[in-house]
């Protein structure tokens, strides 16, 4: 069968440094290609070409046998190709339909826009593909998978046999992700080719095809998933071969260090209770919108109190500022790393000093000594890749910049830790280092709550679950009990 | 990788280092030396005071307002504060009866007291508009501009407050072992900007809370609280230089100060501070303060007519930020 996109020796370097050194891929029509690799792997100066954002060096790319050259991204919608991106960019005071044809509207008489048409045809588009999704809704109101269901409708409006998905489920729940991968299917039935980017396995092994790796910027194999293992994939991506992925060492006391007694929170979350050992990894499992982060917020004095008690190490609490929860032991690693986790704008050292600014400065005054030293500690414990301290977060990897979220909390002393998607957008290595990291943690006299959307990292971490359900905690699973199916039961 | 690659990579973030450090720098020396050929009486000494003595109150000025733009804020008020300062100031500081204020000389001490208070309390207006009541900066201290200016023109009748004290008019036109007041308070007030950002948590505090809000909300930094605070410091320090102002000229005039902000805005702008905030430093609030400064001294030495000259300043500013940001497309 003619390839819908073949890609050959693929080049591209940046003042000098190679970027992407030997590029190749093959996607056919009907069929999902997971494109697979670390950060850093080449596969996002992959995917930048192939769209006509960055030219490449040298190296071929044809679309279904046809040698192109895309100049600008426009070039490679009109080859058919589109894609998702991770970060969506709706406008929000818009419809659907209007972010839908952006830039293109249908025209009526004296060039006035055809509302009328340009909401029937979203309306057909979104119909067609089964996204229960009305054209004329606003994107403020829609959810974030609701944007990214959009979003894919958007790309076919181009009539795209190429669709790039870059981690589209980053920002999704289980059942959203579900939708998500019901709408895959049926672009796979229409013959369209999708190549799929994401850090996460399971989703690799439950929808793709076939895949590619990449490793320092270079093709490492390829092949149908069918006939790849999990733990040859993560060799392969990885480069080097693994020990168990969930390095889990802690066991918990029954020494109970925190209890929640009734909590409510102002979104929806009633009546929640919970107790947390020393030593004990918790569980907050829930699909998007269930109450888990909300929790966190309450508990970290984000949210107003609403009725509810805490107590930590027998002490009846109040936590009415992040500050307050601090001083008392808490540390909260939110779900938006950008948004609420670092500084982009600092250093290195500056975001991993931010959260104990007062004993870094008796009196007021900063005593920049301590700072280094401090940092130096965390990037040592972490292991964070950087040249130097003085660098800014933003120019570090996704999984180094999650360590030093993770960094500037420990460096706080925190003998409870909340971690909301401690994992998001980090690669397996990365990945792998944050569960040895909370596992020690826990194996060293704290207690941690985590909330995560992947059923495998809660079955691989976790001792026990507790399973939220439209705001209201649904059940609890012991370790022993613990499996996909379970869980998934008391979450929907 | 190869190692020379890898080297010409390293001069090059180093020279894009270099310029984001000291590319006003570099500029405020390359106008000096040209201007020094043009004009042989840029470099004498009476002319260099004169370009320090002009850059003062805008300078003061500026450093308040590099505080509210590091937290992603701006404060248009400072000129309409910088007014109501002086007046208030000066009310206790004349020997004047026929002015439109019932004045009457108190000591210098209690006058400037005053003065910087009227500042703080327009500064703390603005603050808790803004920290706790969620007012966009620019609306808030759109309104103080025009209230702060007729609680001035209120207060003083409308007519300038003359007859200064001549210890009151020390702070402007007297000096120390030959340097005038105006500099060397603006140098003092440079210098404890310098280290209240660079040396001290709440400095920290101000970066972050410009930097990433959220971030440093959940890190326990006191958001509302600093960014309350520097709506005080910029109002502070523009009654500080609204009554450098009127020691100068001898009589505090309601109308002073009128479009002074956009001065300072300028000095903070050129001086390498983002205006979405988190990023800057003093030192180049300092450097651009002395660039608008040198740019009209030195067009006056050439006698431009001073239509002109705001031509160029607003060449200035534009063409400031726009290599800013072609640094930032390069990093």
């Amino acid at each position: 069968m003619q390839p819908l996109l073949e890609v050959r020796g693929l080049t591209k370097s940046f003042g000098g440094v190679a970027a992407l050194s030997d590029g190749r891929f093959t996607l056919q029509p009907g069929s999902v290609h997971a494109l697979c690799g670390g950060n850093g792997a080449g596969k996002s100066t992959f995917l930048t070409i192939v769209m006509g954002i960055q030219q490449r060096d040298s190296g071929t790319i044809r679309v279904k046998g046809r040698d192109v050259t895309f100049a600008r991204p426009s070039d490679a919608l009109d080859a058919g190709i589109s894609i998702i991106e991770q970060e969506l960019s709706p406008v929000p005071a818009m419809s659907v339909a209007e972010n839908i044809y952006l830039g293109r509207e249908p025209v009526g008489l004296l060039g006035r826009v055809d509302f009328r048409r340009m909401n029937r045809d979203a309306q057909a588009l979104l119909d067609q593909l089964h996204f229960n999704i009305s054209a004329r809704r606003l994107m403020m109101d829609l959810t974030v998978a609701e944007l990214q269901l959009v979003e894919i409708a958007k790309a076919l409006s181009y009539n795209a046999e190429i669709i790039i998905m870059d981690e589209p489920t980053s920002a999704l729940g289980e059942a959203e992700a579900d939708q998500l991968f019901a709408a895959v299917a049926r672009l796979k039935e229409q013959g369209k080719g999708i190549i799929y980017v994401s850090h996460r396995l399971s989703e690799i092994f439950g929808i793709a095809d076939t895949y590619t790796v990449f490793r320092d910027g270079r093709f490492i194999d390829s092949g149908a998933v069918a006939d790849v293992t999990r733990d040859r994939l993560i060799e392969m991506i990885v480069g080097r071969p693994l020990t168990e992925e969930f390095a889990k060492t802690n066991t918990p006391t029954d020494e109970t260090v925190f209890t929640l007694r009734g909590l409510n929170t102002a979104g929806w979350v009633r009546d929640v209770s919970l107790d947390l050992r020393r030593g004990e990894i918790v569980a907050l499992y829930g699909l998007m919108g269930s109450g888990r982060s909300e929790i966190f917020e309450r508990l970290f004095g984000l949210g107003s109190d609403e009725g509810g008690e805490i107590t930590l190490f027998g002490e009846r609490v109040h936590l009415s500022t992040p500050k307050e929860a601090i001083d008392r032991g808490l540390a909260f690693v939110t779900e938006d790393r950008k948004g609420s986790g670092l500084n982009l704008m600092a250093s290195v050292r500056d975001n991993i000093c931010m959260a104990r600014l007062d004993e870094l400065s008796p009196l007021g005054v900063m005593r920049r000594r301590r700072e280094v030293s401090a940092a130096a500690q965390m990037i040592e414990a972490f292991g964070i890749r950087t040249p130097n301290d003085r660098i800014d977060v933003s120019g570090l990897s996704g999984g180094n910049q999650q360590k030093v979220v993770l960094g500037k909390w420990f460096l706080t002393q925190p003998k409870i830790l909340l971690l909301d998607e401690p994992t998001r957008g980090v690669d397996v290595g990365a990945k792998r280092e944050i569960y040895r990291v909370m596992s020690e943690f826990a194996q060293g006299g704290g207690a941690v709550i985590m909330v995560s959307s992947e059923t495998d990292e809660v079955l691989g971490m976790a001792d026990r679950v507790v399973v939220m359900r439209d705001g209201r905690v649904s059940g609890e699973v012991a370790r022993k009990d613990m499996s996909a199916a379970a869980l998934l039961h008391l979450a929907a | 990788m190869n190692t020379k690659a890898a080297s010409s990579q390293g001069y090059k973030a180093l020279a894009a280092d270099f310029g984001q450090k000291y590319g006003i720098l570099m500029a405020l020396v390359l106008v000096c030396v040209i201007l020094s050929f043009l004009s042989e009486f840029f470099l004498t000494q009476r002319n260099i005071t004169n370009v320090l003595r002009q850059a003062s109150v805008n300078g003061i000025l500026a450093i308040g307002m590099t505080f509210v733009i590091l937290t992603r804020g701006i404060d248009l008020s400072v000129g309409s504060v910088a007014a109501l300062a002086g007046v208030v100031a000066a009310s206790l500081a004349t020997t004047s009866t026929t002015a439109g204020v019932d004045g009457a000389p108190h000591a210098v001490a209690i006058a400037l007291g005053a003065g910087i208070l009227a500042g703080i309390a327009a500064g703390w207006v603005n603050g808790v508009l803004v920290a706790y009541f969620n007012v966009p900066a620019f609306v808030t201290t759109l309104g103080m501009l025009s209230a702060a200016r007729g609680l001035t023109l209120l207060y003083s009748g409308g007519r300038p407050v003359p007859s200064l004290t001549p210890e009151f008019r020390f702070i402007g036109t007297g000096d120390i072992l030959g340097i005038p007041m105006p500099i060397i308070l603006f140098g003092l007030v440079f210098l404890l900007a310098y280290l209240v950002l660079s040396a001290t948590r709440f400095g920290r505090h101000v970066y972050a809370a410009g930097g990433n809000p959220h971030a440093a909300r959940v890190s326990g930094i006191n958001v509302k609280r600093v960014r309350m605070l520097v709506y005080i410091i910029s109002g502070g320090l523009a009654g500080l230089a609204g009554m450098v102002l009127a020691a100068r000229t001898g009589s505090a005039l309601p109308q002073a100060g009128v479009a002074f902000e956009l001065d300072a805005i300028a000095a903070v702008v050129i001086g390498g501070t983002s205006l979405s905030g988190g990023v800057g430093r003093v030192s180049g609030t300092l450097l651009g303060a002395l660039l608008i400064s040198v740019v009209n001294n030195g067009l006056d030495l050439m006698g431009v007519q001073s239509f002109y000259q705001q031509i160029v300043k607003g060449m200035l500013i534009v063409g400031a930020v726009m290599l800013d940001q072609a640094r930032h497309k390069h990093a």
